[in-house]
């Protein structure tokens, strides 16, 4: 049985030597049982290496940030000037070029991503839910970059030939073509919860006599509810934190504005512009970039934690 | 007893039949939306990309004259960091599920681990840009290179091939585990030749859906300052990049001064689509062809 054919000649040491070679194998395979589990326990830590690293980075210099500049100020102050002089760092004009976005996105996003949960939940039949969802599922796979390129090359124009006020940069067309590209993570998400609703539940309204409609908007969605809502938060949680579309197409205007037509920067948009150009490491410029990321990261952590409370807390279990 | 006013009775049902079909098309008019503003996408960067593509374009240096600019240098640096971002996120990701699946008792740390990586995968992509700035570009000193850009994009995509890996896993049969065992297999020797085989198909699908995120992100290599204009083509990890969401994204700010600048963009987002396009066929095909079903 051995596989060196010259040890063949001679049994006795054959067997013998088998038994050493088998010896040194289980030892070495007993050695890998030992060290596998720690290593692939050392892989698995480096998940929270990065949060540590991103909490770590982002709360160290902050610190230095709200050092020169002090955290009341900061979260008041109307007035965004970071180059100027007598430099001002004020986060709300960051703060609500974001959240605006994210209300236009939203607008969007929500109603349509909805319907058309509804529709490939409750009206498609199976053919053409297989068409529909990898087509949406495209829609979401296209790079951000390509969609920032779409609002400012595309959609501004084109609005622009019926709406002249509009600037050449402004948070209208950024935030509607956000909303284009939160649909597919809405529909897919709120389809999904609408369709873990058991069908006797369905079959129940229908047989009373309620249409599709009346069983879909009092049936299936309330039941559903939960996970609808998780969705939207996600959705909100993913427009907070989307930087090239709005970099792009708003432009880096920092004034505190609700006007649509106008430039306005979002918190990731900041950031962008600060690191790209040559803020030197120390100055406190280069330790505001922390500060209004630190802001982004709260928000959009609170989102996600709120999704997540939302559908466990109020999911209805059959 | 009053008899039943069958005329009231059937346009009343006739209105909420009518109602429940005008919804309908509502509904399914949204559902077309989304498709409809994908088609205008795509018509759009075609008409407006497709003719500047030629081999010149392709294999062509940077230039600031519209005519003679090529991409080779972006396409170069996206197949780079690709080279990076491969080995980096399989080896954690695979190890980190299998650990998560196979090995952790579950439990509190477990959960904890779980519960991690699913707000990970919440983290905006600039933020993971100010960490790789951060710990990759000024700790470890290796600036704009390669090596920065891609380890700061696998810590990005590691939370999606880990949750699919972590499915891959979950979707081989227990069966298949115990006859390995029965047969005197230790663990880590079940893991390697039968699990992970039996596993192999899902997970490259993952992991190639994770790369095309990994290959359009463009907002951590901005804060990363990849260079707007570099003539040199990278040749190692350890050189200065640029890849092509940065030239989309560089020519698209421009061309409000260079108007064929936008074409170029349009062009460079026609060769980035088709790459995503061919990772995602290779992804589909390795699905249909190789997922066993037990």
């Amino acid at each position: 049985m051995a596989k060196n054919s010259d040890s063949k000649t001679n049994n006795a040491v054959n067997v013998s030597e088998m038994i050493v070679q088998n010896k040194k194998k289980k030892s070495m395979s007993n050695l890998m049982e030992k060290l596998v589990p720690s290593f692939l326990f050392l892989l698995a830590s480096i998940t929270v290496l990065t949060t540590i690293g991103i909490l770590y980075t982002l709360l160290l210099e902050a610190i230095q940030f709200f050092k020169a500049v002090p955290i009341w100020e900061f979260f008041t102050t109307t007035e965004l000037k970071p180059l100027s002089q007598d430099p001002q760092f004020g986060v709300l004009p960051l703060i609500s070029g974001t959240l605006i976005s994210t209300v236009i996105a939203m607008i969007v996003a929500g109603p349509i991503g909805l319907m058309s949960a509804i529709y490939l939940s409750e009206y498609a039949s199976d053919k053409v839910r297989k068409v529909f969802k990898p087509l949406l599922e495209i829609l979401a796979g296209i790079p951000t970059i390509v969609y920032g390129f779409f609002a400012f090359t595309f959609v501004t124009p084109l609005i622009r030939t019926f709406w002249p006020e509009l600037g050449a940069t402004n948070i209208l067309s950024p935030g509607l073509v956000m909303g284009v590209m939160i649909i597919p993570m809405i529909a897919s998400l709120s389809e999904d919860a609408m369709n873990s609703v058991p069908n006797s539940i369905r079959e129940g309204s229908l047989a009373m006599g309620a249409t599709r409609l009346e069983t879909t908007f009092k049936v299936v969605i309330p039941a559903a509810f939960s996970g609808i809502i998780a969705s939207f938060v996600l959705g909100i949680s993913r427009a907070i934190g989307e930087t090239m579309i709005v970099t792009i197409a708003s432009g880096s205007s920092k004034n505190f504005t609700f006007d649509i037509t106008q430039s306005m920067q979002t918190m990731t948009a900041y950031i962008v512009e600060v690191s790209g150009g040559e803020a030197p490491a120390g100055s406190t410029i280069y330790y505001s970039l922390y500060a209004v990321a630190l802001t982004l990261f709260v928000f959009t952590l609170i989102m996600n934690l709120l999704a997540r409370y939302v559908s466990r807390k109020f999911r209805e279990e059959y | 007893m009053e008899k039943l006013d069958t005329l009231k009775l059937t346009s009343r049902m006739n209105a909420r039949v009518r109602k429940n079909a005008i919804w309908k098309s509502i509904f399914f008019l949204s559902t077309l939306f989304g498709l409809i503003v994908l088609a205008v996408l795509i018509i759009r960067v075609l008409t407006q990309g497709a003719g500047w593509i030629d081999i010149n374009f392709l294999t062509g240096r940077l230039s600031t004259d519209a005519e003679r600019a090529g991409i080779m240098g972006a396409l170069l640096g996206t197949v780079w960091v690709m080279l990076v971002v491969i080995p980096v996120t399989l080896i954690i990701g695979v190890g980190t599920a299998v650990y998560l699946e196979l090995y952790a008792k579950r439990g509190k740390f477990q959960s904890f681990i779980e519960t991690n990586i699913s707000n990970l995968a919440g983290v905006p992509s600039i933020v993971y840009g100010l960490l790789g700035l951060t710990v990759f570009s000024r700790l470890m000193d290796l600036g704009n290179a390669v090596l920065a850009g891609g380890l700061t994009l696998s810590l990005l995509v590691l939370p999606i091939l880990i949750v699919s890996a972590q499915e891959a896993l979950r979707a081989v049969p227990g069966h298949l585990a115990e006859a390995s065992y029965a047969m005197g297999a230790t663990k880590w020797q079940t893991i390697r030749r039968v699990i992970l085989p039996a596993a192999l198909a899902s997970i490259l699908t993952g992991s190639i859906l994770s790369l095309s995120r990994a290959i359009g992100e463009t907002a951590p290599l901005t804060v990363l300052g990849i260079p707007a204009f570099l003539l040199p083509f990278p040749e190692g990890i350890f050189d200065t990049f640029t890849a092509l969401p940065m030239q989309i994204y560089y020519w698209t700010l421009d061309s409000s001064l260079v108007a064929e600048y936008a074409n170029l963009a349009a062009a460079t987002i026609v060769v980035l689509l088709v790459l995503l396009f061919v990772l995602n066929s290779i992804a589909i095909f390795i699905r249909n062809k190789f997922q066993q079903r037990y």
